[in-house]
């Protein structure tokens, strides 16, 4: 009786360890798809449009570690996460990669048992008020009440900025970005507050995108990357090297439409990092050709960029930050070699 | 003498089996426990293991684990604290405003639905038309609608629309209602206002002291006492005397709008009022239901005794059916009570902060101690439950029915 039982325990316990440590690689592989954390909605970013179909800033990342892994960019399974539960759906193992604006901390990178696989967006906390406020700094909001999305970085930005300033709030915290807007909008809160990035998507959803207004101060630091589970060093490398054929592919000059005529003709950097020559493919437990898919099926980070957030999408964001190194940005992809 | 030798026969047989069952594990007392310690070292190592498993994986998947974060400083703010707080206190403290917070919105919830949910059930036995027809129209609409539904209506159909600070609705300019909330003036009270407390808590206790003469004094000779009215001239009287002796020590602190919105005065965010009224409401639809099955349980003959003996029909409902109605109603309002404090957790889908949202939200995910603060919170939810069924139960067996 005793054995029957410790055989219950035992079984019942085996069953409730957390998501498997290693193997992610294997796991997508025998799925077939890619399973992704994004948002629940945020234009540029992370977006399903009426058909469906995702697309932004984020997504990109997904659909890149899905064209090296499985060859397909449109291998992903999308799991719309809000700010509160993506770091439990990571670490339960219910998705691959989180690709959801969050912002790389010590914090997080320490104690939640996770890896920041890099930096797809340099950000910052800012402010978005109602003109009609006639609001020019941050500094004027004393007593002002402030919509914020539960559990976030932003919380704390804001918080150390208004004790900085000898200043008080009101945080009005929403569970999705849609309740924050909505909150902003029928004047519960005299200003929103977020990653800057985010601020203009949102505003572009207003009823009145010209009524608002997102103020000059940026009050911290918020390095937004795609995440994985700490432990899976190999799946790490995939997600790191995924992101950083993108940017080394702008860095070189390799575009979607150019893609095979660099293969076939290109430089030795171009040809290493399209899998015509090296082991760079292999190395990573994929196939030699994992970068050209990557920039054949998603493109360069610039074509991202400008696709999702930049010249050719509604946001108009101008690189800034996010340029790269070469060109006064602070984007810089390691040695592809 | 066949019989006789039957029951020798018998007897000998049982002398037989009990000297076969001697060893101590036949001995069903012993055999209880035998069964009873395994069960208990069973389960035992059943959590052990389960706890120390969970604790190695966490660990080695890198995941932080203990309750040492609550000593730490949260960094963020909460919206609405009944004590004290800012950025710079601790965990423990951001659980135990959220706490505050959720019996705060449970109280009042509880407080109105009963309200609510006592007169919606009496008006069901009204013999206007009408009246019956609202009772039944107002159980059916609203236990039928999810609660989640109703708690977005109040907050994003109805608070939601209302105008800004500056155009909001007010009442003689000392009452505002605008889309940041309810702003209602304060009593504050100076120097000598502890005696006008003191005169408030008096009139209580004579209330009590009263009742209680009043009633002996109406088993004793049979004559009745103005109890009800005596007990508002109390409250209202004692008070008044004891604010006109000390030459009204208070001042009235009146909202008034500065800066981004009002200031002064006491705020009351439209957050916990949309969650107030739709806990009220919704609950007060199932407590009505359970006023009415509690007044139906009582028979027929007991109004009709009641009638016979010429007591009047409002005396009727209070003193011979609501009271024997509350054996069947008291149970069932032990657990709408509970359910709605466990549907208090429907805070976080519009911004109230509750124990919910702000620990098991937001403090989780700052900390990422999920299995900590859940486990924090479930016993928080079962410790309040337990402690209104242990209230109730109190209350159940005063109006139980008394066994001679
Ligand atoms: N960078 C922030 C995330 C900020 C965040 O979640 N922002 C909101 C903007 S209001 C958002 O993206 N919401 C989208 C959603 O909930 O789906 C962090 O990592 O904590």
């Amino acid at each position: 009786m005793i054995k029957l039982s410790s055989l219950i325990v035992g079984g019942l316990a085996a069953g409730l360890t957390l998501g498997a440590q290693a193997g992610t690689l294997d796991d997508v592989k025998k799925r077939g798809t890619l399973s992704c954390g994004v948002s629940t909605g945020l234009a540029g970013f992370s977006q399903k449009d009426e058909k469906g179909k995702w697309s932004g800033l984020d997504v990109d990342v997904c659909r890149a570690v899905a064209a090296a892994v499985l060859g397909d960019a449109n291998k992903v399974q999308y799991k719309p996460l809000t700010a509160k539960e993506r770091f439990t759906a990571l670490q339960s193992g219910e998705i691959d990669v989180l690709s959801r604006n969050t912002t790389w901390t010590h914090t997080r990178d320490t104690s939640l048992g996770l890896n920041f696989a890099g930096v797809v967006y340099y950000d910052g906390t800012g402010f978005m008020v109602s003109k009609k406020l006639g609001v020019k700094s941050a500094k004027e909001l004393d007593g002002a009440n402030a919509c914020i999305q539960a559990g976030t970085s932003t919380e704390l930005a804001i918080s150390d900025y208004f004790r900085e300033n000898k200043i008080k709030y009101k945080p009005v915290t929403f569970d999705t970005s849609d309740q924050t807007r909505a909150g902003f909008e029928s004047g519960r809160c005299d200003f929103l507050t977020s990653d800057q990035s985010q601020l203009y998507a949102l505003r572009i959803g207003l009823k009145d995108p010209k009524g608002a207004i997102v103020l000059p101060e940026v009050i911290s630091k918020e390095p937004l990357g795609p995440v994985v589970r700490q432990g899976d060093d190999q799946w790490f490398n995939i997600v790191k090297w995924s992101l950083s054929a993108m940017i080394e592919g702008e860095e070189q000059g390799v575009t979607s439409s150019n893609v095979a005529d660099k293969l076939a003709n290109g430089k030795p950097g171009n040809k290493r990092l399209l899998g015509g020559e090296g082991e760079l493919g292999k190395n990573l437990g994929l196939n030699p050709d994992w970068a050209y898919q990557v920039i054949k099926q998603v493109g360069n980070y610039s074509e991202s960029f400008e696709r999702n957030v930049g010249s050719g999408s509604p946001l108009k964001i101008s690189r800034g930050l996010n340029a790269l190194w070469k060109d006064g940005g602070i984007l810089y992809s390691p040695a592809m070699r | 003498m066949l019989k006789q030798k039957t029951t020798e026969q018998i007897k000998a047989a049982t002398r037989k089996t009990e000297s076969g069952s001697h060893a101590f594990y036949n001995n069903p007392k012993y055999r209880a426990a035998i069964y009873q310690a395994l069960l208990i070292f069973g389960l035992a190592y059943f959590f052990f293991t389960i706890i120390s498993n969970t604790f190695d994986n966490l660990e080695a998947a890198g995941i932080k684990s203990g309750f040492g974060f609550l000593s730490n400083a949260a960094g963020y703010d909460v919206l609405m604290s009944l004590i004290d707080f800012s950025s710079t206190d601790t965990y423990l403290r951001v659980f135990i405003v959220g706490f505050l917070n959720t019996i705060l919105v449970s109280i009042l919830g509880i407080f109105f639905a009963t309200v609510l949910g006592f007169i919606f059930g009496v008006m069901y036995f009204s013999t206007n038309w009408i009246v019956k027809k609202i009772s039944v129209i107002y159980v059916e609409t609203f236990r039928n609608i999810p609660l989640l539904l109703q708690i977005l209506f109040w907050y994003s159909a109805v608070l939601a629309t209302l105008p800004g600070p500056r155009d909001s609705l007010s009442l003689g300019e000392a009452v505002f209602l605008n889309v940041r909330g309810l702003f209602i003036p304060k009593l504050v009270g100076e120097g000598g206002s502890i005696l006008v407390y003191l005169a408030l808590a008096a009139a209580i206790v004579g209330i009590f002291v009263l009742r209680s003469w009043a009633k002996k004094r109406q088993d004793a000779t049979g004559q009745q006492f103005p109890v009800f009215n005596t007990s508002v001239a109390m409250v209202i009287g004692l008070p008044f005397l004891a604010a006109l002796v000390t030459g009204f020590p208070f001042v009235i602190d009146y909202p008034a709008l500065q800066g981004f919105g009002f200031r002064g005065g006491i705020t009351v965010i439209p957050e916990l009022m949309a969650l107030t009224i739709a806990l009220s409401v919704y609950t007060g639809a199932f407590i009505a239901e359970a006023v009415r099955a509690g007044i139906q349980a009582v028979p027929h003959g007991q109004t009709e005794a009641a009638r016979s003996i010429g007591l009047r029909e409002g005396k009727i409902m209070s003193l011979i059916i609501v009271p024997q109605a509350m054996r069947v109603i008291v149970p069932l309002l032990n657990s709408e009570y509970q359910s709605l404090v466990k549907n208090s957790t429907l805070a976080a889908a519009i911004a109230y902060p509750d124990l919910f949202n702000v620990f098991v939200g937001t403090a989780l995910n700052q900390t990422g101690q999920a299995i900590e603060t859940i486990f924090m919170a479930i016993v928080v939810y079962f410790a309040v439950n337990m402690f209104i069924s242990f209230i109730m139960n109190r209350f159940n067996s005063n109006v139980e029915l008394v066994g001679r």
